[in-house]
């Protein structure tokens, strides 16, 4: 295949790549989409085979890399729990920032296959290039296993911070800098493994101080990383297919952070550096306990029976407790006695974006039940009862009261103009900001204490 | 003087971040996950680079490490591939719409 006509190709995949994400605009084009997807890649790697010399025996190794990875991904896409879709995903930016460093090592090596000139005499620009796409592949890889390894459990998500991290960073940060100009001067192969370790230990510095709640933000946040050094390995590579995914998943990635950080209240560089999610914040300021009035599933059940409409705010909680399902055969039930159910999610529901609307997904909740926050928040002073399960900060009134509080200013579900509010907690203990939430003590709050799932299949009980 | 390719490049490279805004602005929060997880399926496309560096085999010297390099990059990007635009189908069929009957 002529060159020309490789990097024509290349670009429609690129093409294709777009209207893959162009398609997640709504449900109903978003299947279509991901076939689009699936077509790029295709194409872009049947490109790639017929444009290299290639061996017969190194072909059939090939086929069999491809075979083991993709029988590896299948299974585990075939097995995985939709709760775990996060550590999920930062396993899978790990692969690719690892992946991104193992092509520029082979690069660095053997230049001439990709046409960047000879062992030690690459070129100036192509070694820039390598060398970032590297380091940002490099820190991905170490950054998401942290992250894997969080979300997982197999090490604790509390905020890990010590004394002078930041200067530490800092000064890592600049050796990287000055490792990437060494090597455009002079084509080191020890410099440029040890640029691969440094990277490798920021991308651990730079995840251990972030606690177990900005998780959200550190998935988008690698998300974006993995996409620029693809970039950089496809400006290296001078691959159009490389380059335009690159591109959007950067983009892509930096917007979800965004998203994340607005819905927490948290500017970008405070969630960098770490932290929050700590217990040290838990500071309670008012000692002296209210009354709360505790109800049991038969209150509830005659409450929301006798409702005319009902929103149903899930939180982690719920998902924690695996409570989606029952809880849609709660929402069922509750319709036949005719009362109109919907679904109120705030954008940090889950433990990544838009997590929470896969669990009601997945438990069978049409999606058009399901409201983002900007629509439904107006609805709730018209709503009977609000039934909150397994959330508590994103329905604390005093973000929008109270200018000292950790959450003031953050967005959150109007619940308290609802005519009555129930909760299911399993205490009155506070969220994640580690802040009392005066909902619990207000007369038309009901408080259901008990695990979300037992508690809502008791509702469903008493509902029939 | 000629317009070096590097700026070519570069200019589809700024292009396509802002393509990427637009479009990634576009998607409904409610499929915010499974954007992650396809965005994770296309940034394989790495795997363009992975062929290239395993193919370069040649016949006399055999294996070198740099093609090593090139087929564990292969297992890697492919892992995520399928794993990803699979992951990702299985999520969207989740997705209904309510039923009118009843």
């Amino acid at each position: 295949m002529t060159p020309n006509l490789a990097a024509s190709l290349y670009l429609i995949s690129g093409v294709l790549f777009i209207l893959a994400l162009r398609g997640l605009s709504s449900p109903e084009t978003s299947r279509q989409g991901n076939f689009f997807g699936i077509l790029g890649m295709a194409l872009a790697i049947t490109v790639t085979f017929l444009s290299v010399d290639i061996l017969f025996s190194g072909f059939i190794f090939i086929i069999c890399a491809l075979a083991i990875g993709g029988s590896i991904g299948a299974i585990i896409a075939h097995k995985i729990s939709m709760t775990a879709m996060p550590q999920l995903v930062a396993g899978f930016h790990s692969l690719v920032g690892l992946a991104a460093v193992l092509v520029a090592l082979s690069a660095f090596y053997n230049p001439e296959a990709f046409g960047l000139g000879t062992f030690n005499n690459i070129k100036t620009a192509s070694l820039i290039e390598m060398s970032i796409g590297t380091s940002i592949g490099a820190i991905t890889f170490t950054g998401s296993v942290i992250a894997f390894s969080k979300l997982q459990g197999l090490m604790s998500s509390a905020a890990i911070t010590f004394k002078g991290q930041h200067f530490i960073n800092l000064l890592i940060g600049i050796g990287i800098v000055s490792l990437i100009t060494y090597i455009t001067i002079n084509q080191n192969s020890h410099i440029f493994w040890l640029l691969i370790i440094s990277s490798f230990l920021v991308g651990v510095l730079l995840i251990i101080p972030i606690g177990g709640a900005d998780m959200p933000v550190v998935i988008s946040m690698l998300n974006s990383y993995s996409g620029w050094a693809a970039a950089g390995i496809g400006f290296t590579l001078e691959n159009t297919a490389l380059i335009i995914t690159g591109a959007l998943v950067g983009s892509s990635g930096a917007i979800l952070s965004y998203i994340m950080c607005k819905g927490m209240n948290r500017s970008f560089f405070s969630v960098i550096l770490g932290g929050f999610g700590g217990t040290d914040s838990a500071l309670q300021k008012n000692k002296d306990r209210k009354p709360v009035k505790s109800g049991n599933a038969e209150d509830a059940a005659f409450l929301m029976k006798n409702a005319s409409s009902v929103i149903i705010v899930p939180g982690y909680g719920m998902a924690v407790a695996q409570a989606q399902h029952v809880l849609r055969e709660m929402a069922d039930n509750l319709k036949k006695h005719g009362v109109k159910v919907s679904y109120a999610v705030h954008p940090v529901a889950g433990r990544m974006p838009g997590h929470m609307n896969v669990l009601l997904a997945e438990a069978n909740v049409p999606y058009d039940e399901v409201f983002e926050q900007e629509n439904i928040n107006s609805d709730f002073a018209n709503t009977d009862v609000a039934f909150v399960i397994g959330a508590n900060d994103v329905t604390n009134p005093v973000a929008k009261t109270d200018p000292q509080s950790p959450i003031y200013g953050m967005p959150i579900l109007d619940v308290e103009k609802a005519k009555s509010i129930l909760f299911v907690k399993r205490s009155l203990s506070p969220g994640y900001a580690g802040i009392d939430n005066e909902l619990f003590y207000r007369d038309n709050t009901l408080m259901l204490f008990e695990d979300a799932k037992k508690m809502t299949e008791e509702i469903v009980k008493n509902l029939d | 003087m000629e317009i070096d390719p590097f700026i070519f490049r570069l200019s589809i490279f700024v292009l396509s971040i802002f393509v990427g805004y637009y479009v990634v602005w576009s998607v409904t929060p409610s499929l915010h996950t499974p954007l992650m997880s396809v965005t994770n399926a296309i940034s394989s496309v790495i795997i363009v680079g992975a062929i290239v560096a395993a193919s370069s085999l040649s016949s006399d010297v055999g294996f070198e490490l740099y093609n090593m390099f090139g087929l564990a990059a292969i297992v890697l990007a492919a892992i995520n591939i399928f794993g990803g635009f699979l992951v990702t189908q299985r999520m969207l069929k989740m997705y209904k719409k309510k039923k009118k009957v009843k």
